[in-house]
């Protein structure tokens, strides 16, 4: 009894139409707390007493790094889940986290370049936690790259699943990497036992953009795993009565 | 407001960097809701090759 719900959430056409009535609830949310928190981090936050009025650079940097590994993290499940139970959803939602993924740690990479550019005078750096960070993109574009260069789509997914779930050892080894190396990087200001080290006016435009981002996550996951659902359910007869009715 | 946009001198480093992530964020929503567009046109058109083949 308590495990139809787990079990429902294998059934293609349930969780098709689960994700197109969950989106909207999930979007909104998102578009109200990036855009608050954006402006509460512009305009609201006192400058930081070292960094001047550069730390914004905080409130879409740090939010772009929390998605990378957020989402790696959410892919390797998936692609475990796909991989161990043969379950089709759960590839599809792999699939879908992906770009998502790739798109963000481009974003934290470039973000944190710009600045690193004036905080420590160099765009680059081969340092732990960059060097880490620069892998994470490369498995997210390996990834999408064997995915296209396989035909058949349950090779697919199954290869695909394979490195997505090697390389999630590298998310520790990113997380930890300023604490366990010497690096340029600072260590964690948020994510750390205690107290976090910012004042309320400065932290919580950064939680709100964090929360906004996950909740962007979500619903932008919800769409794209229904296109991948599509592409894996050809001939399946619930997907022409799905069509016929929308 | 020349002063907020001029960021304490750090302009050439914050704007670029907000630029970028919403950039990632619009691309983001456009490939999602292109991806699902796209799908739903080529079931369609499997359904349709289908829907000929069984008359």
């Amino acid at each position: 009894m308590a495990w139809t719900w787990f079990h429902r959430l294998g059934s293609p056409p349930y969780v098709y139409a689960l994700c197109a009535r969950l989106t909207p609830w999930l979007a909104w949310p998102a578009a109200l707390l990036i855009a608050g928190g954006l402006y509460a981090g512009l305009v609201l936050a006192p400058p930081d007493y070292q960094q001047g009025e550069g730390f914004r650079i905080i409130y879409v940097h740090a939010p772009s790094a929390w998605m990378s590994l957020m989402v790696y993290t959410v892919m390797a499940l998936a692609a475990a889940t796909g991989l161990v139970w043969r379950i089709k959803v759960a590839h599809a939602v792999a699939a879908a986290c992906a770009p998502i993924g790739a798109s963000f740690t481009f974003a934290a990479l470039v973000t944190g370049s710009l600045w690193g550019a004036p905080m420590w005078g160099t765009f680059w750096e081969w340092d732990p936690r960059l060097t880490s960070e620069l892998v994470l993109l490369l498995l997210y574009l390996g990834y999408l790259g064997l995915r296209s260069a396989i035909d058949d789509p349950q090779r697919a997914d199954r290869a695909s699943a394979v490195l997505a779930v090697v390389g999630v050892v590298n998310v520790p080894i990113i997380h930890y990497s300023v604490v366990w190396w010497n690096s340029l990087h600072q260590a964690a200001s948020v994510m750390r036992i205690g107290k976090p080290a910012m004042p309320p006016a400065m932290l919580l435009p950064l939680l709100a953009v964090l929360a906004g981002f996950t909740l962007l996550f979500a619903a932008l996951l919800l769409v794209r795993v229904r296109g991948e659902i599509l592409e894996r359910e050809r001939g399946a007869r619930w997907v022409a009565q799905e069509l016929a009715q929308s | 407001m020349s002063a907020f946009i001029h960021m304490g001198g750090y302009a050439a480093y914050v704007w670029p960097a907000y630029a970028v992530t919403l950039a990632v964020i619009a691309l983001n929503i456009i490939g999602a809701r292109r991806l699902l567009r796209r799908s739903i046109a080529r079931a369609r058109r499997r359904l349709a090759v289908a829907g000929e083949g069984a008359r």
